[in-house]
């Protein structure tokens, strides 16, 4: 069965800033803080809601970081679903409009 | 070295304010004993005019933002500053006398994600808290505030400013914090007012008193660390910063002048002429050194205890 595809958009609750090649987020909900490293950076600075994860993987995390597409994957996916388990990414199977 | 340490020496190594605090007004609703500002509301920037200021933070890489007055909520635009600046991605503070904070203010509050109200509670008696603030019935205001915040799970700090007329009752205010579930900082610091006039200084507790708060575990935490000597002063010392000033903080006023710290009130340059990256620049390279003359009167209970400020930036007078 194919998988369905995620798309992402940055949580409202979280305060962000970018700083360098790294991201830095807070959580207004806890206070915890976030550094992102540049590929957590490009995943979160792609998240509009609009641009499937698979796309993000291909176009932005392999084209930048010369990696292969299987590894990419792999490191994307755990690294959205940290950040949804901490609330900072909303993570849907369909468009998130904000 | 904590993450909040890690992303503070990035920014510093690249010139930027992590955090900004920012006077919306010095307008206020109180009139507080040991208040250093005048209350005049002349030559505030606009909404447009503010809301530019807080993009080139945002440009500029500022991540922390302190909304301030004076009383902040007195402006109309006050709830559409804080929008603006939570939509800009910045973790905002708001720092209010609360007395304008009911049911609707407080769900608002929440809904924007504010990162923490912060509130000075100067005693649990309505008579002495009154007294300060020259506004009967502003305890049971602000205390009021705080319960329809704290009903909303916003984050609230009380800020116990500790003077001659309330020293004593700072145990009662940590406790009340406790009951309200908040926060709790203690401050002894007076600062001369604005305009040079250091009365004030008169409502300062004594070093006695001082001493006492500052070996009090309920007040300052572990004392021991708190009051650990100053490391000897070597090389990395003196290469490095003598604090916050010019280099993490940005201090911007009403009417657009940047300081180097909310302490250290020496306009460094105005927001309407030029932008704050050239004159955080300049102020960056001012304070890496000895800075130019300031009058003595400006710098405030400088070396009252070796973690406080220390205004390494000697004055000559």
């Amino acid at each position: 069965m194919p998988q369905s595809e995620k798309y992402l958009t940055k949580s409202k609750t979280v305060a962000a800033r970018v700083l360098g090649d790294e991201v830095i987020i807070m959580s207004t909900a806890d206070s915890t803080i976030f550094m992102l490293n540049p590929t957590g950076t490009v995943i979160w600075q792609a998240a509009d809601g609009n641009t499937p994860l698979s796309r993000i993987i291909v176009e932005k995390l392999c084209e930048q970081f010369d990696v292969p597409v299987e590894q990419a994957a792999t490191d994307a996916e755990d690294f959205v679903a940290e950040m949804a388990a901490h609330g900072v990414l909303v993570v849907s199977e369909e468009p998130i409009s904000r | 070295m904590s993450l909040l340490a890690e992303m503070t020496q990035k920014a510093t190594d690249q010139g930027i304010p992590l955090s900004a605090h920012l006077d919306i007004t010095w307008r206020c609703n109180e009139r507080c004993v040991h208040c250093y500002l005048d209350h005049n509301g002349e030559g505030e920037m606009t909404t447009g005019e503010i809301k530019d200021v807080i993009s080139q933070l945002a440009d500029t890489g500022t991540f922390f933002l302190s909304i301030s007055g004076g009383e902040p909520l007195l402006r109309r635009d006050c709830f559409e500053i804080l929008e603006y600046a939570r939509e800009l991605g910045f973790s905002v503070k708001l720092k209010t006398n609360a007395v304008m904070i009911g049911a609707a203010q407080a769900a608002r509050l929440k809904n924007l994600g504010i990162e923490q109200v912060q509130i000075s509670i100067y005693s649990h008696l309505p008579e002495v808290h009154d007294a300060i603030t020259k506004l009967p019935g502003s305890l049971r205001r602000s205390l009021q505030a705080i319960r329809y915040l704290r009903a909303e799970g916003v984050k609230v700090s009380i800020t116990n400013v500790l003077m001659k007329q309330n020293v004593t009752n700072a145990k009662a205010v940590r406790l009340l914090a406790k009951e309200l579930d908040v926060e709790f900082v203690v401050d002894p610091t007076i600062t001369p007012m604005f305009n040079g006039d250091r009365s004030i200084l008169n409502l300062g507790i004594s070093n006695q008193e001082l001493d006492e708060i500052f070996h009090t575990e309920e007040f300052i935490g572990n004392v021991g660390e708190f009051c650990a000597p100053v490391s000897e002063v070597d090389e990395d010392v003196l290469e490095g910063y003598s604090c916050s000033a010019g280099h993490t903080l940005a201090d911007i006023s009403p009417s657009g002048d940047v300081y180097p710290c909310v302490q250290f009130p020496m306009p460094c340059g105005n927001l309407r002429e030029k932008s704050f990256r050239d004159i955080w620049f300049a102020i960056s390279l001012r304070c890496r050194f000895p800075v130019a003359p300031i009058p003595l009167h400006w710098l405030g209970q400088a070396g009252v205890h070796p973690n406080s400020c220390r205004v390494r930036c000697q004055p000559s007078v």
